[in-house]
């Protein structure tokens, strides 16, 4: 089976403290990184790959900086890596995005399925997954947490719902977006990262993929940013003095008597 | 074409503006700063800059034509068995406003199998139309089919705005339906407003786990589309005596969709569900024990309340995937929110920080997550949660 899974690099946001003074967030030393969710769809795909055999296809859009972090994909078992990567593609929105992915996907051939993560961390929109199977023309299901079956043409997947999931089935080729439930990524192998040492990242231009200009980056896409800001935390937290059952008691007054829980 | 411009005369190579890029988009070379291709002109740097040595270059595009032949507010009416969610009356609620603010009328989408009955609770929360579709096909969600039907209701009836809730389903066909398109879509949105002058919608939301607030437009594309997180926009009071208009489109319905849903599994122990739950009651590693989770549990009971979960608890196995709140678990926005044992890692608070009322029970008085909350105890969960439960017991008894 050929798998294509999406990867996104992020910024490592565990370390995202904001100044006060200028109001943005301090990012030095915030090292980049493959979407976190990005590494479940990875490891879906090769777990799939080595039961059908076949082959896993990283494909992501950024920098040239960007093929580095690619190369570390194959060695947890991915098989090629490939990054769409030109100023056309700058300043993309999720529409634009999916585009130039579609196209890219487009021009690598064949395929049987596409795994994305549910969505990236630094955006969070869950949006390229959707958009991205609309512009190929092929059905997606989103929040994949158990692949129950998978063979040539058809996938039964379950999706996560709010209190429990749902079964699906779909005709492959298709995408599915993952949640972190569905497996546990492995770590890379010593022979894994030999390997990855050696493999070259296909960098492909927008001619390359036969991608209109038009519609890539910023100029092809609808949605503008125009104001960004930090939010403002400046709440005091109202501390409850005294001991537990005191602290309880003073607490239910209090909710009691801003009518968020009324006493039946 | 927008973008920006760095002055070079002005430049020093400060590095102030690096810092300020949340994307990792400047880089200081030979003391000037360079814009990479990575930029996404949220403009950031520009306010940054201490020598105005950073300028945004707005492009003054030509209004597309056609524009102005889409007219009106849409919501998604979500339902679930049969009625309504809650999340259509918040986005109604949104919508009044918008419409008002337009002079348009609002309208619903009600996609479903024998579904007409939930038009009259859409016509009380505040639409003035309702387009529904009914086809025993379209009993359970289904992304291809509801995909295919919202882009021939839009096409044919033209509104200039299309919400939906930032629901599993939502986030799932706003894209869809976006992409068919073409046009913009703005995700997870908290807050939306529209421009007194340009008549267009301010989509405000958050970004990098809720640590920078972004405000989106659509200007020259059409309908601007937005999901919308639930529990943040408040319904209208209902009104029953409120009529409204029935539409039936006359469309297509494809009633043998390639995308099948053939089971549907509900989790039974979970009575209410985070999603939709006015009261959540989350643990997290404070508790010391996986079965100290039935002291966080009781206390959702007593509350009418759902249960959440750290991470680092569902990590740890003690409790299941689905109650994680979080940056990698759900967003909830209860009206009462407790943290019970939970120190508020930026990732959990990105997933609870729009809730109305934040509760948090710490040992540790220093833990960040009492920057987020409005009353904090600081003591041991096991001996605040047995008297808390004590308490509300004998208040709702």
């Amino acid at each position: 089976m050929n798998i294509i899974v999406c990867v996104k690099q992020v910024p490592g946001t565990n370390e995202v403290k904001i100044n006060k003074e200028t109001n943005t967030i301090i990012r030095e030393g915030v090292e980049a990184i493959i979407n976190p969710f990005d590494e479940y769809a990875i490891e879906e795909g090769v777990r799939i790959k080595e039961k059908t055999g076949g082959k896993v296809t990283v494909i992501s859009m950024g920098i040239p900086k960007v093929a580095d972090l690619l190369k570390e994909t194959i060695a947890v078992g991915v098989d090629e890596a490939v990054l769409l990567s030109d100023r056309a593609f700058a300043g993309a929105d999720t529409l634009a995005t999916s585009y130039a992915l579609s196209m890219g996907i487009k021009a690598l051939g064949e395929y049987d399925l596409i795994i994305c993560g549910k969505q990236a961390t630094d955006g969070d929109t869950a949006q390229v997954g959707p958009s991205l199977a609309e512009k190929l023309n092929i059905p997606h299901t989103t929040y994949v947490r158990k692949i129950e079956e998978i063979k040539d043409g058809y996938i039964r997947c379950q999706r996560l719902t709010d209190d429990g999931y749902e079964v699906i089935e779909m005709p492959l080729p298709a995408v599915i977006t993952v949640v972190k439930e569905i497996n546990e990524p492995r770590l890379p192998s010593i022979k894994g990262k030999l390997k990855a040492k050696k493999t070259e990242v296909k960098i492909l231009t927008a001619d390359d993929i036969g991608a209109d200009k038009d519609r890539c980056g910023l100029k092809g896409s609808p949605t503008q940013v125009i104001k960004t800001f930090v939010p403002e935390h400046n709440v005091v937290a109202e501390m409850i003095e005294g001991t537990a059952e005191e602290q309880a008691k003073k607490l239910a007054q209090k909710l009691l008597s801003m009518q968020f829980m009324k006493a039946r | 074409m927008s973008c920006i411009n760095i002055i070079a005369e002005k430049c020093f190579g400060c590095g102030l503006c690096v810092s300020a890029c949340p994307f990792n988009a400047i880089e200081v070379t030979d003391k000037k700063a360079e814009i990479l291709d990575n930029c996404t002109l949220c403009g950031s740097c520009v306010s940054s800059c201490k020598f105005n040595a950073i300028e945004f270059v707005k492009d003054e595009e030509a209004e597309s034509s056609g524009l102005s032949s889409y007219k009106g507010v849409w919501v998604f009416a979500e339902h679930k068995n049969g009625e309504a969610r809650q999340i259509a009356f918040e986005l109604l609620g949104s919508g009044r406003k918008l419409a008002d603010d337009l002079s348009v009328p609002l309208s619903a989408v009600l996609i479903g199998s024998e579904i007409e009955k939930e038009a009259e609770k859409l016509f009380a929360y505040g639409a003035d139309k309702v387009y529904l579709v009914e086809d025993e096909s379209l009993r359970l969600f289904n992304d291809e089919s509801y995909a295919d039907i919202f882009v021939q209701l839009i096409k044919s009836y033209k509104p200039e705005i299309v919400l939906m809730g930032a629901t599993t389903y939502g986030r799932s066909l706003a894209p869809r339906v976006a992409s068919r398109l073409n046009t913009g879509l703005t995700a997870d949105c908290t807050e939306l407003s529209i421009d007194p002058e340009k008549k267009i919608l301010m989509q405000t939301r958050p970004a990098f786990g809720g640590n920078l607030m972004a405000t989106i437009i659509c200007p020259n594309h059409h309908p601007q589309m937005a999901t919308v997180r639930p529990k943040v926009m408040k319904p209208i009071q209902p009104d029953e005596s409120r009529k409204g208009e029935i539409i039936r489109p006359e469309i297509n319905i494809n009633s043998n969709p390639k995308v099948k849903v053939v089971d549907v599994v509900r989790t039974l122990y979970e009575t209410v569900n985070l999603a939709e739950a006015d009261i959540i009651v989350s643990g997290g590693r404070g508790l010391g024990d996986p079965k100290n989770f039935a002291l966080v549990e009781e206390l959702a009971r007593v509350l009418g309340g759902a249960v959440g979960a750290s991470r680092a608890t569902v990590d740890a196995g003690w409790i299941d995937y689905s109650h994680q709140v979080g940056q990698t678990g759900k967003t909830v926005g209860p009206k009462v929110y407790f943290a019970c044992g939970i120190s508020g890692a930026i990732q959990h608070l990105a997933g609870m920080s729009s809730s109305d009322i934040i509760i948090a029970i710490n040992k540790n008085p220093d833990a960040p997550i009492f920057k987020v909350a409005t009353f904090g105890i600081v003591g041991d969960v096991l001996e605040v949660l047995p008297a808390l439960i004590k308490e509300f017991k004998a208040h709702t008894a």
